[in-house]
């Protein structure tokens, strides 16, 4: 019968992707429901080093496949590495991070496995018999619908980054660490990587952030919320409208076309609360909302609520910071 | 070279409005377009056309109302177009959809088969890579850039990441999903939509295809909806009105209490 959790833990340059982390912690309360391990599956070239960290941060056992053929994501290879493991172990549940890579591996292997996938999901909950429920939004997020996959397996999803928390990491806890070995077909990987070249921008990165100053179409302008967010350390997020009307870069959008982010402030300026909105930042620890409009949808998810001019309640802070 | 593109017709989800009691959308006067990403494809089609000769085929799946999405591709340029339509198909999930396009791609033959990386009901971006592996052929998501080097007969591709991108090479028949900011796509006028009126549009059902009940429609798909919901928020807060001096020292003293500041 299918048994365990299984994370797909993406990594890049040898570094671990947050989201892998955030995967490990949800895949534990998944697996504790049904006295299940988590398995982490650790893919590259050069990465084994990594695997005492995914133990640390939950899993059970690590398989790893250290192999050139995985220096750059290819396709191919790594839907070959995860097929054969599946084949040969049958997890019930396969998580992977709905990022650029895990959005083209896991249908791939959803479609050579036969079995379902459920995308962007924001909730995973499990039932006694081992039977997953994905929660995801739909119709540009105006609904949530509850996907199940009741007769095959592994049961896939894939969730994206920010949405599920990052468990703690405690450096004593004991897992095994296998490494595996892949029969490789080469004949069937034919898509060449001439180059890969990373592209450093120097956008601060606002799921990072400890607060976030994050304005919408009501501020008239952003220069004092960046220097509001210079001088509590934090940095500057704004919803889709300035990004649309090019004020501020996609990569400071948060929302369900943007990122998500649970900063410990969120600091709303002149943000309506639009439902694709409110579902990047919702989980956020403490909300502020400023907003002239007392029935804003923003004001519902709000820890403190404030009836204000945004621009010069923005200006008064850079003031007296 | 004969080129597929894979399209998809999609309430323009900018204007959805959701019926709050029975949780359904509302559809009427909701306007349908061709996806976004899906669209662009269609561009990179008739690019490719242009510079180096091909023959454009739209493909779709849906009810008989998704003629109109095909019309509005043969008007920007496209030869020949296709609906998949059959009730066999209605309810399917992802895998079923892809297993149905990909028989239909197989029927109709082709050099290469464009998709959008993914459409904005669904937002999944499964289904290109889903319609490869069943074709047993290669596939490249994230396409910012799309050339073909004709000498070499390659296919060279920007596959975008977030933080990097691979410049890829693929020989022989592939599967590419563009972004939608490769490109814009044509402007069609009313010359364009009078012109391709002329042409047909082929019908593919169930019988046309190879294909196994067993795996396709909503008894053939692996994943179920269980419910569905709108969002319900619990916060209960007091709002308060407040000067900007008042606010700012609100905000300041609340980080402050929290240890953030
Ligand atoms: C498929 C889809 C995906 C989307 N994805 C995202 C996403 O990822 N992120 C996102 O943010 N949006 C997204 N949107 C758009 C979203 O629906 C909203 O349109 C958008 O969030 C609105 O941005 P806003 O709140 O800045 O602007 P508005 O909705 O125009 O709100 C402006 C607010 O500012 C207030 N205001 C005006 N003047 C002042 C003032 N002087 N002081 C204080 N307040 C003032 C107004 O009362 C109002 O509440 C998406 C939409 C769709 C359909």
């Amino acid at each position: 019968m299918a048994k365990n959790v299984w994370v797909f833990c993406e990594q890049r340059d040898g570094e671990l992707q947050s989201v892998a982390i955030e995967l490990l912690g949800v895949a534990r309360e998944l697996a504790d429901k049904v006295n299940e391990k988590v398995v982490a599956l650790l893919l590259g070239d050069g990465v084994s080093a990594k695997a005492n960290d995914l133990v640390a941060y939950g899993a059970d056992e690590v398989r790893v496949v250290d192999h050139a053929n995985l220096k750059h994501f290819v396709t191919e290879y790594y839907a070959q590495a995860v097929t054969q493991l599946v084949k040969a172990n049958d997890p019930n549940v396969v998580l992977f991070g709905a990022t650029s890579i895990g959005r083209d591996l896991a249908p791939r292997l959803s479609a050579r496995l036969h079995t379902g996938l459920t995308a962007d999901c924001t909730k995973l909950e499990m039932d006694e018999a081992g039977n997953l429920f994905m929660t995801r939004p739909a119709f540009g997020g105006n609904l949530f619908a509850t996907i199940i996959c009741p007769e095959h397996r592994p049961q896939m999803s894939t969730v994206r980054p920010g949405v599920m928390k990052k468990p703690e990491f405690d450096g004593a806890r004991k897992g095994d660490i296998i490494q595996e070995t892949i029969n490789w077909d080469d004949s069937k990987a034919v898509v060449k990587v001439v180059e890969e070249v990373k592209e450093t921008k120097n956008v601060e990165k606002i799921e990072d952030a400890k607060i976030l100053v994050s304005c919408g179409r009501g501020v008239k302008d952003v220069a004092p919320a960046f220097d509001v967010a210079k001088k509590v350390k934090g940095t500057v997020s704004s919803s889709r409208s300035l990004v649309d009307s090019g004020i501020i870069e996609h990569a400071r959008q948060v929302g369900q076309t943007g990122k998500t982010v649970r900063p410990q402030a969120y600091l709303a300026f002149g943000i309506s609360g639009a439902i694709q909105h409110l579902a990047g930042m919702e989980e956020s620890e403490y909300i502020v909302a400023v907003n002239t409009d007392v029935n804003a949808p923003i004001f519902k998810v709000a820890n403190l609520g404030i009836v204000a001019d945004a621009n010069a309640v923005l200006k008064q802070l850079d003031k007296i910071l | 070279m004969k080129i597929i593109v894979c399209i998809k017709q999609v309430p323009n989800t900018t204007e959805i409005k959701i019926d709050p009691v029975k949780n359904t959308l509302i559809r009427d006067g909701v306007p349908s377009i061709i996806n976004p990403d899906d669209k662009t494809a269609i561009e990179v089609a008739l690019q490719l056309k242009e510079k180096h000769g091909a023959e454009v085929v739209v493909l779709t799946m849906g009810p008989m109302q998704a003629e109109k999405a095909l019309r509005e591709a043969l008007a920007m340029g496209a030869d020949e177009a296709y609906l998949l339509s059959d009730r066999a198909f209605a309810g399917s999930d992802t895998l079923a959809t892809s297993t149905i396009i990909a028989a239909a791609v197989k029927k109709l033959g082709a050099d290469l088969v464009l998709c959008g990386r993914q459409a904005i009901d669904g937002d999944t971006a499964q289904v290109g890579p889903q319609i490869a592996e069943h074709l047993g052929i290669p596939q490249i998501t994230y396409a910012a850039a799309v050339d073909y080097d004709a000498e070499r007969e390659v296919l060279v591709v920007k596959r975008q990441f977030e933080d990097r991108y691979q410049t890829l090479e693929a020989k022989g028949l592939c599967l590419v999903t563009v972004l939608s900011t490769l490109g814009t796509p044509r402007y069609m006028n009313v010359w364009d939509m009078v012109a391709q009126d002329e042409k047909e549009i082929g019908i593919i059902t169930f019988a046309d295809l190879d294909l196994d009940k067993a795996n396709i429609g909503l008894s053939g798909s692996p994943t179920k909806v269980k419910s569905t919901a709108t969002k319900q928020f619990d916060k209960t807060i007091e709002t308060v009105e407040l000067d900007p001096e008042g606010a700012a020292r609100a905000i300041v003293d609340a980080l402050k209490a929290r240890h953030l500041i």
